[in-house]
C-alpha cells in the first residue's frame, strides 16, 4: 500500500513537472491598499481594478510563456506607517511577491518605499499617492505612480478657480502628506496667479467634531472653501459643518473628495461647487468601464489607475523577459510611453504578444498613462461641477 | 446692532456647536464614569458600545422608514431609539455574562478588566463593521433646521446668520431630560441608592444585603441606554461611521477624567469643559473683534490664539493641569 502511494505521488510529481513549462509557474504581485481606514470605501474598487488586469494576463497565458499572476492583498491602513510597512514586509518575505501595486496614501507609500521596497529591491507602482514629496524621494528607479503629483493638481485647480472668477478662497486640508502637499502647492500656484488664500488650516481626519475648524475658516472668509481632504473622513465633516453653520455655500473639491459619497451626503446643497480629479476622456476609460461590468465600480476614484499600475508591472516583466524587479524596473517607462503601438484596457494579451515579438508598445490604458520626470503620470484631470445634486463633467484638461 | 452681530457670530460658530458637542460628550462620559464608579474599571469598549447601539437604532430606523412610519418633523430615529437601547442592552449584558463576570468572580485587578474591555472593543468594532459596513450612514430625516443662517438674516436684518439645527436642539433637550432622570434615579430610588452604596463601599454594601449582580446588571442597562442615546444624538447631528465612534473614545475619557472619574456631575461638567476649550481657544476672533472694536482698530490678522491643529492639545493640556493640581478631577471623583 505504502509503495503504491509513493508511486502515485511520484507519478503526480512527474506529471506536474511535465506541465511546469505550461502553467504551473506563478508570479505573485502585492496589492497593498488601505482596505481599512479612511479610504476603505474606494479601495475595494481599486483592488478589483488591479486584480482585473492580473486575471486578464493570467487568462491569456502569454506572460513570460504562460506564467500565472496571483494577487496577494495587504492592508496599508492608509494612515499607520508601521502597519503598512509590516504588511509589505510580510508579502515580500512570506509570499515572495515580485512587485507591489500600491500603496494608496502618500504617507504610507513613502514609508513602504524607504523601509521595504528599497532594501528589498522591489518595484512599486502606486495608483494614488499624489504627494509632491514623492517626486524627489530616493527610489533607485524602483518607484513609479500612475497618479500625477499634486504639484500639477495645484496648478489645474488654480486654472479652474480663476476661470470661474474666484479670487479669494479659504483652504482646509487634512493633516497628512497628501493634504499638506496639495494645499501648499495650490497656495503657491494660486497666489502666483494673483489670487488670495485667506487661511490655509489643517483638520485632523476622522474626528468627532469640526466646529472649531469651521469657526476659524468662516472668520477668515473667502468666496469658496477648498477642502483638500477625504470624502470618507474629515473632508465631509468639514463640508457638513460649514453648510450647517452657513459659513460657505460653495466648495472646491480636489481628488480625495470626489466620489459618489459626496452626492449621497450633500446632494443639491452644494450645487455650483467645482472640483477635479484625475480622469480622462480617452477611449481607454470607456473600455475599462465596459470590462468591469457590475463586478465593481470602475468610475470610483483611482480604480482605473490601479488597473494601469498592475498592467504596467506585468508588461514591464514581459518587455524585460524577467520577473526580477532589478531587471524589469528599467522597462516600466518604455512600455508606458511612446513610441509604439497604443494599448488600451482589454488588450493586454495583444501587448504581451507584441512585446514578445520585440515590438514597442505605448501603454495608454484606462487612465491615459504618460509617465514623466521621475516616473509619475503627467496627469489628465476631469473637471467637475455640481448640478442638481449630481457630479457632472465640465471638461477634461 | 454691531454688538448683536458679534453675539450672533459667536453663537453660531462657538456657543451652539460647543453646547451640542458638549452634551454628546457629557452623555458618553456619564456612561464611562458609571462603569468606573460601580464596576471599577475604565471601559475602553464604550466608544464601540455607542457604535453598536447606534447601529441597532439605524437599522430599526430604516425598517420604520421602509414601512412609512415617521415622527412628523422629528427624526424617526427617536422612535427607534428605545428598541436600539434594548438591543444594545441585551448585547452588553451578554458581554458581561460572558466576560466581565468571570473576572469579577476571581477578583481580578482593574487593569485586567481594562484589558478585557479592550478585547471586547475590538470584537464590537469588527461586529459593527461586519453588520452595517465601515461606511458613513445617514439616517436623519424630518426637519433639518429650526432656523437656517439665510432665514435668520432675512428675519432679523443682521449681517450675520445664525443656524440652529433641529438635531442640536434635540440633543440639548434629550441630554437635559436624560441627566435629570439619571440623577433622580440615583438619588431617589432604592436601586439607585444601592448602586451608590455599592460604589462607595463594596463590602459594606454586601453586608447590608445588596445583591451585587443586580447592581451590576442595572448599571449595564443604564450604560447601554446612555451610550445608545449619546451615539444616536451624535449620529443625527453629524453622521454615523464606526471609525469616528471609536475615535470619540478619547475626548469622552478626557471629559470623564477632567470632571473626576466616578462622579456623574463631573462627567457632565467635563464634557462641556472639553467641548468649549476645543472650540473657544482655537476660534479666530477676527469677525467678532471687527464688530466690537472701532473701525480703526479692526484687526487684519485672524486674531487666533492658536491654530485649530492644536485643539486636541488644548483639551489634553487641560486634562494634564487638572490631574497635576486636582488628581481626582474638578469634582471629587475616585483617584486614578
Amino acid at each position: 500500500m505504502k509503495k503504491l502511494m509513493m508511486a502515485t505521488a511520484a507519478a503526480a510529481l512527474m506529471a506536474t513537472g511535465a506541465f511546469a513549462g505550461g502553467h504551473s509557474k506563478e508570479v505573485k504581485l502585492g496589492v497593498i491598499l488601505g482596505f481599512t481606514g479612511p479610504l476603505e470605501s474606494i479601495t475595494p474598487h481599486m483592488g478589483a481594478g488591479a486584480e482585473l488586469a492580473m486575471k486578464e494576463v493570467s487568462d491569456s497565458g502569454k506572460l513570460l510563456d504562460g506564467v500565472m499572476v496571483t494577487p496577494v492583498r495587504g492592508d496599508s491602513t492608509c494612515i499607520d506607517a508601521g502597519a503598512a510597512t509590516a504588511a509589505a514586509e510580510r508579502l515580500i518575505t512570506a509570499d515572495g511577491i515580485k512587485g507591489i501595486m500600491g500603496a494608496d496614501c502618500s504617507g504610507v507609500t513613502g514609508a513602504i518605499l524607504s523601509n521595504v521596497a528599497l532594501p528589498n529591491g522591489i518595484v512599486m507602482i502606486s495608483p494614488s499617492a499624489t504627494s509632491p514629496g514623492l517626486s524627489t524621494a530616493e527610489d533607485n528607479g524602483l518607484f513609479f505612480r500612475t497618479a500625477p503629483s499634486d504639484a500639477r493638481q495645484g496648478v489645474v485647480m488654480t486654472e479652474i478657480l480663476m476661470e470661474e472668477g474666484i479670487k479669494e478662497v479659504a483652504v482646509s486640508y487634512v493633516n497628512n502628506d497628501y493634504g499638506k502637499g496639495l494645499a501648499d502647492s495650490f497656495q503657491a500656484a494660486f497666489e502666483a496667479a494673483g489670487g488670495k488664500v485667506t487661511i490655509n488650516a489643517a483638520h485632523e481626519d476622522q474626528k468627532a467634531d469640526y466646529s472649531a475648524e469651521v469657526g476659524a475658516l468662516a472668520a477668515a472668509g473667502g468666496q469658496r472653501l477648498v477642502v483638500a481632504g477625504y470624502v470618507d473622513g474629515g473632508g465631509s465633516g468639514i463640508v457638513r459643518a460649514a453648510l450647517d453653520a452657513g459659513a460657505f455655500d460653495s466648495f472646491h473639491f480636489p481628488d480625495g473628495m470626489v466620489g459618489a459619497k459626496l452626492e449621497e451626503n450633500f446632494g443639491s446643497e452644494i450645487d455650483g461647487s467645482t472640483g477635479q480629479h484625475p480622469g480622462t476622456d480617452s477611449p481607454g476609460a470607456a473600455k475599462f468601464q465596459e470590462m468591469a461590468g457590475d463586478a465593481f465600480d470602475p468610475t470610483s476614484a483611482f480604480a482605473a489607475e490601479s488597473y494601469d499600475a498592475a498592467a504596467l508591472i506585468m508588461l514591464a516583466m514581459q518587455a524585460a523577459n524577467s520577473d526580477d524587479p532589478q531587471v524589469y524596473k528599467d522597462k516600466v517607462m518604455d512600455v508606458a510611453n511612446a513610441p509604439g503601438e497604443k494599448i488600451y484596457p482589454g488588450e493586454l494579451a495583444k501587448a504581451l504578444e507584441l512585446l514578445k515579438a520585440g515590438t514597442d508598445i505605448d501603454y495608454v490604458g484606462a487612465s491615459a498613462v504618460e509617465l514623466i520626470g521621475p516616473g509619475e503620470s503627467a496627469g489628465n484631470y476631469r473637471q467637475i461641477v455640481f448640478k442638481d445634486g449630481k457630479i457632472t463633467t465640465a471638461k477634461f484638461r | 446692532m454691531e454688538f448683536l452681530n458679534a453675539f450672533v457670530a459667536l453663537s453660531n460658530f462657538v456657543l451652539i456647536p460647543a453646547i451640542a458637542y458638549g452634551s454628546q460628550l457629557a452623555l458618553g462620559a456619564l456612561g464611562v464614569t458609571l462603569i468606573y464608579g460601580i464596576l471599577r474599571f475604565s471601559n475602553f469598549a464604550h466608544g464601540d458600545t455607542m457604535a453598536f447601539g447606534t447601529m441597532a437604532t439605524v437599522l430599526i430606523t430604516w425598517w420604520f422608514q421602509s414601512m412609512g412610519v415617521s415622527f412628523g418633523p422629528l427624526p424617526t430615529a427617536l422612535l427607534a431609539l428605545p428598541f436600539g437601547i434594548a438591543v444594545c442592552a441585551a448585547f452588553v449584558l451578554l458581554t458581561d455574562r460572558g466576560i466581565y463576570r468571570f473576572y469579577r468572580r476571581v477578583k481580578a485587578k482593574p487593569i485586567i478588566l481594562v484589558m478585557a474591555s479592550l478585547g471586547v472593543m475590538f470584537i464590537m468594532n469588527g461586529l459593527v463593521r461586519f453588520i452595517i459596513g465601515p461606511d458613513d450612514q445617514r439616517f436623519a430625516d424630518g426637519a433639518r433646521f429650526i432656523v437656517t443662517a439665510g432665514e435668520f438674516k432675512k428675519m432679523t436684518g443682521l449681517s450675520e446668520g445664525l443656524a440652529l439645527k433641529s438635531t442640536q436642539a434635540i440633543t440639548l433637550v434629550t441630554a437635559i431630560v436624560v441627566v435629570a432622570a439619571l440623577f433622580w434615579f440615583l438619588n431617589k430610588t432604592r436601586t439607585g441608592k444601592s448602586m451608590r452604596a455599592y460604589s462607595d463601599n463594596e463590602d459594606l454594601a454586601l453586608l447590608s444585603g445588596i445583591n451585587p449582580e443586580r447592581v451590576v446588571m442595572v448599571t449595564w442597562l443604564i450604560v447601554a441606554g446612555l451610550a445608545t442615546i449619546a451615539g444616536v444624538l451624535y449620529g443625527l447631528d453629524k453622521s454615523f461611521k464606526p471609525f469616528t465612534y471609536f475615535q470619540l473614545l478619547l475626548p469622552i475619557f478626557a471629559s470623564a477624567i477632567v470632571g473626576g472619574l466616578g462622579n456623574p456631575l463631573g462627567a457632565i461638567a467635563g464634557g462641556f469643559v472639553i467641548a468649549f476649550s476645543e472650540v473657544m481657544v482655537t476660534y479666530a476672533w477676527k469677525k467678532v473683534a471687527g464688530y466690537l472694536l472701532p473701525e480703526a482698530w479692526a484687526p487684519d490678522g485672524l486674531v487666533q490664539l492658536m491654530s485649530t491643529d492644536y485643539k486636541f492639545a488644548v483639551s489634553f493640556a487641560i486634562l494634564l493641569i487638572v490631574l497635576l493640581f486636582k488628581p481626582t478631577g474638578l469634582f471629587k471623583g475616585k483617584s486614578v
